[in-house]
């Protein structure tokens, strides 16, 4: 066990550092000067020059590196060029907004989903398993921005349940910031579940044929408890791996529904900083997105060790 | 009173009928044996009495187990039958644990479920009842895993499931069909205590009429679904009255007629394998330390004349595939060397071994696992043509596909069929086929009738020797069925932990072996002749 961990933690970093020179690299050699975008088309080439030197721009490449890295590891992330604040300030901010979101459609998406996929593998080519999968279908091909205008329409402007959109911000109290996340939330969801659903589905249906299902059902146990103790745990690898993927995507990948929503999220934020040219807020979301999905993926390989001992004793 | 009792049992899957007419009865404390060839209907038999089969299956007739009527019970009142009053022993012990539960977990889970036991009191019952089934708690604690387990310890796991709150009846579905016979032999008996123990029934399924003979007071013969002959044992073998029963008998016992093998003494060796070791790297056991390295060949020597057919038997781990697939160049010797017609091909690169790789082919033991199903036959079986120094034509490779179809005993037209469309011996006949197409000097055959029903098994075994006779060819035969070894080798070698321990001709070595090994395994083989013996005593 302690091997399979320390070989996953190592290639965690190395895939960090070696991430780290790839955005840093890709950025360098973009086109544009950061100084002359702050101090505008007018000012002279004397100004630029001024500017670069204090914004260190004029160091040796491998300087740069290392000063950037050291940054990031004191959570120094730089200014925006910007809007003159710490970046860090400005992730701060944002992830506040972005991190529950993506936990709470994670959350929901899982709720939905293992149920639906336990559902229809138990009826398979059943007419449970036809309508589930067929609604399962449905959810993926459904746009989430267009789901998540039915669901303002529904219960926003009809039923006046929740905000339309918008964020107010932790400060306003945790049910109400919570009730704000909760639409977007679903409408991200959705789709997660739907995908999620099916691989459960075919994981489990993969599982109820092998012969261990058997051997617990000549124990005695009734079909819901083989299906829930023996089948389940040993559908999870695949399960596990797609939830890592979902959780990456749902920390950055949410930009359209944070604007159909007005959310001040890390999308939106990624999407500013590009057009404006930010190079430095861009660097160093992307950066965090990274380690984010680094992370996340290491805790994948750990939870499948956790699941399935073979893992454990294997390398 | 009969335990089990199935009277006038039909049974369809679908449209297709599997069970017709099906009577069959087990008295507590005796062993029922049904005997059958594949699809016959013996595991269906079985699942109908658990209620474990498929959805689509309708059955029609009586089952009544205990004054239970099978056929009539609700679900609830199957679970509450099936682990308790009847436990169920499969044929995979490899695939029939669940490989992320302890095995504590899996024989306390029954016991908890049925008896509504506390963690602990159940934990300590599955305690026992693994000491009993021969896991004892110094080695096998509860918290090991399946996969920590070899086959023959699975085998006990599963049958410490199926017997942890003493059923009634035990049904045991090939129990030890996917063991070596030495562990088969420890399986029967460890089954044939637990029925004098508490005086359970026992219904033991096997394709093996040995098997059976050795171990049921009855036996019941089942042949597309129905009953062929049912009785005691030792009359229904003895007397073969029923020309089925004739025919199985006669098939397990078959040995192809041979004439004296080519060449035996001719002197130029066709293989020479001298000093061969083999030695897997252990497994990392923590970030700087490794586990001993495992020797899986060990000095292995022998040699082979052309026309020669040997056997390599021994049990399974005993490092015969592995020195198979160094003899087929598929794997490199840590030290020694192999060579064939006097080269050597240990170290050679692949264009080098060219010529030799044309005269030496193999055929494996699974038949269904070893074409790729979306090609046909002509051009599964020509593959190792392209070992030839000039590749063949369109024509020519028809041509040569056709003669070897023909030689294993299929027609031309089989040449545009599709590996599905054939059944089990047929695509063994296949394999054999595109073994002998480039006119090999030697087979290498790893287990290549095991997966094979008795009676087809014994075509196949004729097939092996005609080739022997009329082509040349030189055997060499894995297997850990001496029943096989002394039908078709001239000479055995016994492997044992990575060493040959004994070698000499079939019938002595097999007749008065020397070895502990090579004792072991001979006493273990089930044999019909010996077992029909030892009924006739018994039975009177």
């Amino acid at each position: 066990m302690t091997a399979y961990l320390l070989k996953r933690l190592a290639i965690a970093l190395a895939t960090l550092v070696l991430a780290s020179m790839v955005v840093f690299a890709v950025l360098e050699i973009l086109p544009g000067d950061p100084a002359r975008l702050m101090l505008g088309m007018n000012a002279s080439a004397d100004q630029v020059e001024l500017l670069r030197n204090q914004m260190g721009l004029n160091a040796p490449l491998a300087w740069r590196y290392l000063h950037w890295v050291g940054g990031l590891l004191s959570l120094d992330f730089g200014r925006s060029y910007t809007y003159s604040v710490p970046v860090i300030d400005l992730v701060r901010e944002r992830l506040a907004v972005s991190l529950p979101l993506a936990l709470i459609a994670l959350a929901l998406s899982t709720i939905i989903a293992i149920p639906v996929g336990l559902f229809s593998a138990s009826r398979r080519g059943r007419a449970g398993d036809t309508i589930s999968m067929g609604a399962a279908q449905l959810g993926v091909a459904v746009p989430n921005f267009w789901f998540a205008l039915m669901l303002i329409y529904v219960f926003a402007v009809w039923l006046r349940l929740v905000p339309a959109g918008g964020f107010p911000g932790w400060s306003a109290g945790i049910w109400p910031a919570l009730k704000s996340l909760l639409l977007p939330a679903v409408a991200l969801a959705l789709p997660q579940a739907a995908i999620l659903a099916r691989v459960t589905r075919s994981a489990l249906i993969e599982v109820l044929n092998e012969d261990y299902i058997r051997t617990a059902r000549a124990k005695g146990l009734p079909y819901r408890a083989v299906l829930w103790r023996h089948a389940l745990r040993n559908a999870m690898i695949p399960v596990l791996t797609i939830l890592g993927l979902q959780f990456a995507f749902l920390l950055a990948g949410t930009i359209i529904i944070e604007n159909v929503f007005y959310l001040p999220g890390l999308g939106r934020l990624v999407f500013q900083a590009i057009t404006q040219r930010d190079l430095i807020v861009v660097e160093s979301v992307v950066m965090l997105l990274v380690a984010a999905v680094i992370a996340v993926n290491l805790l994948v390989d750990l939870s499948y060790a956790v699941v399935d001992p073979r893992l454990r004793s294997r390398q | 009173m009969n335990l089990l009792d199935i009277e006038n049992l039909s049974l369809t899957i679908g449209d297709t009928p599997i069970l017709r007419n099906v009577e069959l009865s087990v008295a507590p404390g005796e062993v029922m044996g049904l005997v059958g060839e594949s699809g016959s209907g013996k595991s269906m038999t079985a699942l109908t009495v658990m209620q474990l089969l498929p959805h689509a299956a309708r059955a029609t007739g009586r089952v009544t187990f205990d004054g239970i009527d099978i056929l009539a019970a609700t679900e609830d009142q199957m679970c509450a039958l099936r682990g308790d009053d009847i436990g169920m022993v499969f044929q995979e012990p490899m695939t029939a644990l669940n490989p992320v539960k302890t095995i504590g977990e899996q024989v306390a889970e029954g016991i908890r479920w049925h008896t509504k036991a506390s963690r602990a009191e159940a934990e300590d019952r599955a305690r026992k009842m693994l000491d009993r089934v021969g896991l004892p708690s110094a080695k096998f604690p509860m918290s090991r895993y399946p996969h920590e387990l070899s086959g023959g310890q699975r085998q006990r796991v599963v049958i410490a499931i199926a017997c942890a709150l003493k059923p009634k009846l035990l049904i045991a579905d090939e129990p030890t069909t996917a063991l070596d016979v030495v562990l088969q032999a420890q399986i029967l008996d460890l089954l044939r205590d637990l029925v004098a123990e508490s005086r359970m029934g026992l219904l033991l399924i096997s394709h093996d009429l040995a098997v059976v003979t050795e171990m049921a007071d009855r036996i019941t013969i089942l042949r597309h679904g129905e009953v062929m002959e049912a009785g005691d044992t030792a009359r229904t073998l003895s007397e073969q009255t029923h020309p089925y029963t004739r025919q199985l008998a006669q098939a397990s016992m078959h040995v192809p007629a041979r004439a004296r093998p080519h060449g035996i003494e001719t002197g130029r060796p066709l293989l020479q394998v001298e000093g061969a070791t083999r030695d897997y790297p252990g497994r990392l056991a923590s970030l700087f330390k490794r586990a001993p390295t495992i020797r899986a060949v060990d000095h292995v020597s022998l040699s082979m004349t052309p026309g020669q057919s040997v056997a390599l038997v021994g049990r399974s781990g005993c490092g015969k595939s592995t020195l198979a697939r160094m003899i087929l160049a598929l794997d490199q010797p840590s030290s020694g060397t192999i060579r064939f017609h006097g080269e050597t091909i240990t170290g050679k690169s692949e264009a080098e071994l060219k010529p030799a790789r044309r005269d030496m082919q193999v055929v494996f033991q699974d038949p269904y696992g070893s074409f790729d199903p979306r090609q046909k036959v002509e051009k599964l079986v020509a593959e190792p043509l392209h070992v030839l120094e000039k590749k063949p034509t369109r024509a020519e490779r028809r041509e040569m596909v056709a003669h070897a179809l023909h030689e294993v005993g299929l027609g031309v037209s089989d040449m545009d069929k599709y590996p599905h469309e054939f059944s089990g011996g047929q695509r063994q006949r296949l394999s054999i086929a595109r073994a002998i197409i480039t006119r090999p000097k030697l087979v290498v055959a790893d287990e290549p009738v095991s997966a094979l029903d008795v009676s087809i098994r014994a075509q196949i075994l004729d097939l092996f020797a005609e080739l022997n006779q009329k082509l040349g060819i030189a055997y060499l035969f894995i297997t850990h069925d001496l029943t096989v070894a002394r039908a078709i080798t001239d000479e055995v070698l016994v492997m044992h932990e990575g060493k040959i321990v004994e070698r000499g001709r079939t019938s002595e070595v097999l007749d008065h072996p020397q070895s502990e090994a090579a004792k072991a395994l001979v006493t273990a083989a089930p044999d019909l002749h010996r077992a029909i013996a030892q009924r006739m005593q018994e039975q009177g």
